[in-house]
């Protein structure tokens, strides 16, 4: 019998899992997939939370019932992966073989790195949106606040959905209007980066947004410390802003048994072929989603085309062949914007987000990078499809590589 | 592609002025670069300028935590050794292409 073993039952691990035992014959194959934790989490859903959108159930199932028969789940932590010998070491030391290996540990928030930010005013009134304790006990604050310095940091990169962010305080922007708050709360936005976003037309679309929203931005930030004393961050070349409610995106690391087993760089990310998504230590270790240290966004859109691309090659692999598969790097992101509207952003590794139509071209339904209605549609649609279609690894009508047909260049 | 000329030799760079060639490179090119930012390089300096091209030429993610991580300059001091826009200034001397930015 010959073994696939797959590290993390999220977005990538579950799709791996579903796809591959479709595939491989059960006579042959044994598939095993490990993780901690229980429960499975609708992550884009974590910023709706905050501004009683939805609520804690709308985000959660179990894992199990995303886990197709004929695949074996084992509930336990990881302590490595022994790359040399092909096996993984679970914490209570059982070993487990394998021939080929999927490592989609993703990737974790860790607001340790930075000096006081887990203070005496953490989810008091220092919060993260990125995790479901923290997006909650941040609705619970927003429900009584009356108002005062609203603050988003992104204490560094890379983060997970690197539009959350900004999406966040163009809610909170159309929140606080509602409530009729909005001319006592100041929003502010601050980043390490020298804009609203890194993609120069897209910054520009998204810097002209939050500046018609009346949204302060503070760039090229870089935090050093939260004083929890003088209620302000800090950067490390001593600039200061003050704070009455921080929403923080803290540091992000990989998951720690990616340095354990010597797979990863100095953040936990494991080091992967951009194009293949192989290990660059071992050929038959391929990582699917967060945990990679491609330079791509860390979001499911991502996971959802990579996982093409990994199938692909493994399936290659396990043949014997050259892997035949090049991922680009393209991710699609619904992005909020308020008031019921979003906008639509489609890019890889070479080509910024452009203006268009999407996915037809010169139809749409979607508009790239403009707010319309139908992109909020979009984004809401989304959370059915992601339970229902792409967590099962069911086919979407959308190819995995990024195409330029209803585009616009200029 | 637009070309430049420190120290004496003529380098490939992009139009934001990163190096699409990072062989082109060498100590005396970063000292004459250097000069257009108002900067004399250190040993310091240097130390890190080589960090940033082991990086770039290992495929590593290269980051301000990753040069506090490092062991040659805490992240404060790396702020003092290239001021204002210390990643961007640092990879530039380096003589990099312009690295991907985390999207």
């Amino acid at each position: 019998m010959k073994k696939l073993v797959i590290l993390g039952a999220g977005t990538g691990g579950t799709i791996m899992a579903n796809k591959m035992r479709k595939t491989l014959d059960r006579s042959e194959w044994d598939i095993t997939i490990i993780d901690q934790y229980k429960t499975h989490y609708y992550q884009p859903g974590f910023l709706f939370i905050p501004f009683g959108m939805y609520k804690k159930k709308d985000v959660i199932k179990p894992k199990a019932d995303f886990i197709p028969m004929g695949v074996n789940f084992i509930l336990s932590k990881i302590d490595k992966v022994d790359g040399e010998n092909n096996k993984v070491i679970l914490e209570d030391g059982v070993v487990i073989n394998y021939d080929f290996l999927v490592v989609s540990t993703g990737v974790r928030i860790v607001p340790e790195e930075t000096l006081g930010m887990k203070g005496n005013l953490w989810h008091k009134n220092v919060f993260d949106f990125y995790t479901i304790e923290g997006s909650i006990a941040l609705g619970e604050f927003f429900k009584t606040w009356k108002g005062g310095e609203l603050v988003l940091n992104i204490a560094d990169n890379p983060i997970k959905c690197p539009v959350a962010p900004l999406e966040f305080v163009m809610f909170a922007d159309a929140f606080f209007v509602e409530r009729g708050l909005r001319d006592k709360v100041n929003i502010t936005f601050v980043t390490p980066m020298s804009g609203a976003f890194t993609k120069p037309r897209a910054s520009k679309v998204l810097g002209n947004l939050l500046k018609e929203k009346n949204i302060n931005v503070i760039p090229d930030f870089y935090m050093e410390k939260v004083d929890n004393k003088g209620k302000k961050i800090v950067s490390y070349d001593e600039k200061e802003v003050p704070f009455d409610c921080l929403v923080t995106i803290p540091v992000h690391m990989g998951d720690p048994l990616i340095g354990r087993s010597n797979l990863g760089d100095d953040m936990d990310f494991v080091l992967t072929d951009k194009y293949t998504l192989q290990s660059t230590k071992f050929d038959n270790i391929f990582v699917l989603g967060d945990a990679a240290n491609i330079p791509t966004s860390k979001a499911g859109s991502v996971v959802h085309f990579a996982a093409e691309v990994v199938y692909e090659n493994l399936m290659c692999a396990i043949e014997g062949r050259p892997t035949t598969a090049k991922f680009d790097g393209h991710s699609n992101c619904y992005i909020e914007t308020g008031f019921g509207k979003g906008a639509l952003i489609d890019f890889n590794y070479d080509t910024e987000p452009l203006p268009g139509s999407f996915p037809f071209p010169g139809i749409g339904p979607f508009g790239l990078l403009k707010e319309t209605r139908m992109n909020h549609y979009g984004k809401l649609l989304f959370r059915w499809i992601y339970w229902h279609v792409l967590l099962k690894g069911k086919e979407m009508p959308i190819p995995s590589e990024m195409y330029m047909a209803g585009k616009k260049l200029n | 592609m637009a070309t430049k000329e420190y120290a004496g030799k003529t380098v490939n760079v992009s139009e934001d002025g990163y190096f699409t060639d990072a062989s082109q490179w060498s100590r005396e090119v970063a000292a004459d670069m250097a000069k257009e930012v108002n900067l004399e390089l250190t040993e310091t300096h240097y130390k890190v300028l080589e960090f940033i091209r082991d990086k770039y030429n290992t495929g590593g993610s290269l980051t301000i935590r990753s040069i506090g991580k490092s062991g040659i300059a805490s992240i404060k001091e790396f702020y003092k050794l290239f001021p204002g826009a210390p990643l961007k200034k640092a990879t530039l001397l380096a003589g990099i292409p312009k690295p991907a930015s985390c999207i």
